[in-house]
This record gives structure tokens, C-alpha cells and sequence, in this order.
């Protein structure tokens, strides 16, 4: 399978001497769609800088699908699209003008932009408003809008930093949707988002980095199977009595109050067992939810060095 | 990229400048037409008919060339600094940046931004001249030529001064303290048969006075400068000024990280 982005030993340091990338090294598979977390600081952002260009890297090289982007630059842009954490359009402009005008950019002729234009703003939603101006749109719209933006030039690798940063849950999931679309039918997506259950329901592989060093880079799967213990809260229909004790050797359960328990379930055991033995106790469960979200787990104790 | 995809990314920037400056007209084109029109007002018919005549002609069509340069240069520059410096300022040049429009397309784009401003702005005040004297060009092909060229100059020196400009008042500093006194001491309102020795060698150091000049002799057939030598340093300053624009675009001063 060809490589969308191969990193290989990319450093930056700033001005200031802070250094944001130390010896970064990392592959991105084609179709993938692929999550680098990391808290804030940690050197997300300065990766998608150096490779849209905006950031001058200080060593190593950045390769988007086998070609460089020091050397082939103009290839190199034509296959990417950005959409940027912070809002970078012009608050003047209306809508419709700000897409035209990057399909421009691209030097996409007229009538071929004009398609593309509506083909995305209808899938984003924002057909309506076409003729707005940006200043007027809502948080969550203009969000959507550099998403349109981005897409307009229908680039095979798509970089999106916090894209669903502020946006209300309905949203975030329909934006969900569109983006498991669009990376079903090829484009390679690279998402940097700090709510980690959208990374767990939509990448497959994963990094995390921390102080500008990659610290996890593996697939999602692989990650979540090296949890050793869930923690779920279960909400129960009859009376919990005191002192209960589901009575298995990789379970603990702790009471809340009397109609919820807290258990934490060790890797060995299914949780087929357990509910096997609620059965015997006749502890009828009316709901069960994890805790904390399982990426949310791994990630802290990643970043904790455990 | 193909040279076809180059020029839509051309005429993309192009048209998105004018659109701005007209967007924007009450900003942009009428308070620079009304301050030169008051200008014609002030001096050329009120004080003007005291003086009588400067440099073998009416004060009013002796400052009517130079009022009309000094309204181009002024707002071509201005057009440049403040749309590149917005685009900065809200990151929306990031657009730009992150396409693949080679430098100098994105250069070329503002500057004609700037010039379209300099040159419509010209064109008002040039209409409204006739309101106060007969405008009769002795020589169209050099006056189109030096204001063209003027005009290119000074959206190219906007560009670098947006560049690296970091606020709203590294924008106005260069215009105020550097531009203005410049076209005011670069003979728009009296020729520099008036100075003494001194002040005419100081006055052939400054650009903007071959060029107000050389836009004289287009118009009235007189100057007090050489031509060739004028569209000389003009041409100099368009070479020079386009290489230290690519020379700071390529390396990303005040663009990149």
C-alpha cells in the first residue's frame, strides 16, 4: 500500500529556542484514517504547520504520497487539504465567494469550481447560506465551512485539527458521518482532536505524541487491547443490599447507592461472565456505561509514562 | 502547475482584491477623491490665482499632474499594505499559502490589486481636475507608461511593508513619516527652479520627484527632469523591489514560522 505521509526525523525548534519537534518519525498509510493525539503543546499543530508549509521545518523530511514537499512542492499541495484549528477566512466574505475563490487557487476553471462548490457546501449543510457572510455564521457553520473549503480541490489527503472543537454533540456526529464518508471513498484523513471518544469511533491507527516526541504509534485496536481493566457503572433495577459481592476473582464491584454499582472488570474475564453471574445473584441490570472512555484511560496513562 | 491554472489563480486574487477596495469604496475611493478635490479647491483656485504661474503654466494645471501621481501612489501603496496586512492579520493568506500558487502569482495578484485601486483612484480625480482646467495630454504614451510604472513601484514597496508588519501601526508609520513628506518635497506643488542649489540636489534624491515629473512632461510637455532618466529609475525600482519581494515570500518572513 503506498504512504500518504512518511515523517522521518523532523525537528523543529521556534525562534524562541522552544523546541516543539524533536526527531518525529511517522507513516501514514494511504485510506487510512489515522488520529495524532497529544495534549496541548505537545507538537500536533507544528506537524500539520510543516506539512501545509505554514512552518518552517529546522531537520529531517516530510514525504506526501513518495514525493517531497521541500522538492515537489506544487504536487505536493495539490494533494492536500487543510482545515485549521483556528477560524482563516476572511469574516467579509460570503460564503460561496470564500470556496470559489480557493477552487481558484487551484486553478480549477469556472464552471467546474461552481459544481464543486455546491456539491459541498449541500453536504455541509451550508447551501443556505451561501450568500452570507462568514462573520455571520455560527461557530459550528464555520467549522463546516473550512471543511467545504478544504474539500473543494478534492485533495487524497485531508489534515483536520480539531475540527469538531465547540461544536454541539448533533453536529459533531453528522460531521462524523461526512468524514467516514469521505475517507470510505479514498481520501486519507488525519484528525487531531482532544475528545478522544471521536478518535476511538473513527481512526483506525493512532500516535500520540508528547513534548515533540512520538510516544504510541499503533493501530487503534492494538491500543485499546492493552487496557488491563475496564471501569463500567451499572444501574440496576432491584435494591443493591450492603456488602454485596458479585463473587468473581477478576471483578470488583463498589456500591454507589442502592440502585448502582461501580465495577471494574479485569482483561481475562468476559463480560459475558459477569452478566452470567448477576444472573445467579438475580441482580437484574437495567444499563451499563464505561466509566471514562476507554482511549481517554490509555491516553492519560500514556502520557503518564505507565 | 500549468501556466492556465496559473493565470485563474492570478485573476482569483486579482478580482478578490477589487472586489474588496469596491466593497469597501466609502474606505477606499471616496475619501481619497474628495481630500485631492479639496485640494483643487484650496490651492489651485483660491491660492493658485494669487501665485499666477509656476514652471511657465497656470498653478492649476502645474499641480494638476502631481495631485493626480500623488493620489496613485498613495492609494496603490495603501491598497497593497492594508489588504495584505488584513489578510494576515485574520490568517486568512493561509489560503493562499497552503495552495500551490507560486510566490510570485501571489505577488503579481496584489500588485495589480493595487494598481486597479491607484489607477481608478487616479481616474476620479483626473475627471474631477476638469471641473477646474482644460486637460490636454501632450504626450500619451509616457504618461500611461509613468503612471503604470509608478504604480507597480508602489504596491510592490506596500507589499514589503506589509510583510513585515506585525500590527495596524507598522502599516500607517511608513505612509506618514516616509510617503507623505516625500510627495510633498517631490515637486507637486512648485517646481524646483524655486529652490536653492541645496535643496534642488536634496529634491534629485528623491524618487517620487522624477516620477510626479516625468507625469508633468507626459501632460504639459514640460519637466524639470530628464525622461530617460526617470523611466530609468523607475525601472531600477521595479526590479529591485520585485526580488526583495521574492526574496521574502520564498523565505516566509512574516508569513511563516
Amino acid at each position: 500500500m503506498t504512504t500518504a505521509i512518511s515523517i522521518k526525523n523532523l525537528g523543529k525548534t521556534y525562534a524562541n529556542g522552544l523546541e516543539a519537534l524533536k526527531g518525529v518519525s511517522l507513516e501514514i498509510e494511504q485510506g487510512d484514517f489515522f488520529a495524532l493525539l497529544g495534549p496541548n503543546g505537545a507538537g500536533k499543530s507544528t506537524i500539520i504547520g510543516v506539512l501545509s508549509t505554514l512552518v518552517n521545518k529546522s531537520s529531517g523530511s516530510v514525504e506526501i504520497f513518495g514525493k517531497n514537499v521541500d522538492t515537489h512542492v506544487y504536487e505536493t499541495k495539490l494533494d492536500l487539504g487543510v482545515v485549521p484549528q483556528e477560524v482563516n477566512f476572511s469574516q467579509f466574505e460570503k460564503v460561496r465567494d470564500i470556496v470559489m475563490t480557493q477552487a481558484g487557487y487551484y486553478g480549477m476553471p469556472r464552471a467546474l469550481a461552481t459544481e464543486r462548490c455546491e456539491k459541498y457546501l449541500r453536504k455541509l449543510g451550508l447551501w443556505e447560506k451561501r450568500d452570507e457572510r462568514s462573520r455571520s455564521l455560527s461557530g459550528g457553520m464555520k467549522r463546516r465551512l473550512m471543511i467545504a473549503r478544504a474539500l473543494v480541490h478534492e485533495p487524497r489527503l485531508l489534515i483536520l485539527d480539531e475540527p469538531t472543537a465547540g461544536v454541539d454533540i448533533e453536529l459533531r456526529r453528522s460531521m462524523w458521518e461526512f468524514l467516514t464518508e469521505i475517507n470510505n471513498n479514498g481520501t486519507t484523513i488525519v484528525l487531531t482532536t482532544h475528545y478522544l471518544e471521536e478518535a476511538e469511533q473513527l481512526c483506525r491507527n493512532i500516535a500520540i505524541i508528547d513534548e515533540g516526541k512520538i510516544i504510541e504509534n499503533t493501530s487503534m485496536r492494538e491500543l485499546l487491547a492493552e487496557l488491563d481493566s475496564q471501569t463500567f457503572i451499572l444501574d440496576t433495577a432491584s435494591k443493591i443490599p450492603e456488602n454485596f459481592d458479585i463473587g468473581l476473582e477478576c471483578a470488583t464491584v463498589r456500591k454507589i447507592d442502592d440502585h448502582s454499582i461501580e465495577l471494574v472488570v479485569s482483561g481475562e474475564l468476559s463480560i459475558n461472565d459477569v452478566f452470567s453471574q448477576f444472573d445467579k445473584l438475580e441482580v437484574k441490570v437495567d444499563g451499563m456505561r464505561n466509566k471514562t472512555n476507554r482511549l481517554e484511560q490509555l491516553f492519560l496513562s500514556k502520557l503518564k509514562g505507565e | 502547475m500549468f501556466t492556465n491554472h496559473k493565470f485563474i489563480a492570478f485573476e482569483t486574487i486579482v478580482v478578490r482584491e477589487i472586489r474588496r477596495f469596491t466593497r469597501i469604496w466609502l474606505q477606499t475611493l471616496v475619501p481619497p477623491a474628495m481630500m485631492i478635490g479639496l485640494y483643487f479647491v484650496i490651492f489651485g483656485n483660491l491660492v493658485g490665482r494669487r501665485i499666477g504661474e509656476m514652471g511657465g503654466f497656470q498653478y492649476m494645471e502645474f499641480i494638476v499632474p502631481g495631485l493626480i501621481m500623488m493620489s496613485v501612489i498613495q492609494n496603490s501603496y495603501s491598497n497593497v499594505v492594508s489588504s495584505f496586512f488584513s489578510h494576515k492579520f485574520q490568517h486568512s493568506i493561509e489560503e493562499v499559502l497552503v495552495s500551490p500558487v507560486p510566490n510570485y502569482v501571489i505577488l503579481c495578484g496584489f500588485v495589480v490589486g493595487g494598481m486597479a485601486r491607484g489607477l481608478g483612484v487616479g481616474a476620479i480625480v483626473t475627471a474631477m481636475s476638469l471641473f477646474f482646467t482644460d486637460l490636454s495630454i501632450q504626450n500619451i504614451p509616457i504618461t500611461i507608461a509613468v503612471v503604470l510604472l509608478t504604480s507597480i513601484v508602489f504596491s510592490l514597496a506596500g507589499f514589503i511593508n506589509a510583510l513585515f508588519a506585525n500590527s495596524f501601526d507598522d502599516i500607517s508609520i511608513v505612509p506618514t513619516f516616509v510617503l507623505t513628506p516625500l510627495i510633498y518635497l517631490g515637486g507637486v506643488f512648485y517646481s524646483v527652479d524655486l529652490l536653492p542649489p541645496f535643496w534642488k540636489f536634496i529634491s534629485a534624491l528623491n524618487p517620487i520627484f522624477y516620477m510626479v515629473n516625468t507625469f508633468r512632461y507626459g501632460i504639459l510637455g514640460s519637466s524639470d527632469v530628464n525622461v530617460v532618466w526617470s523611466f530609468s529609475i523607475l525601472l531600477l525600482f521595479i526590479v529591485i523591489l520585485y526580488c526583495c519581494c521574492i526574496f521574502l515570500l520564498r523565505r516566509g518572513t512574516g508569513l511563516r514560522t
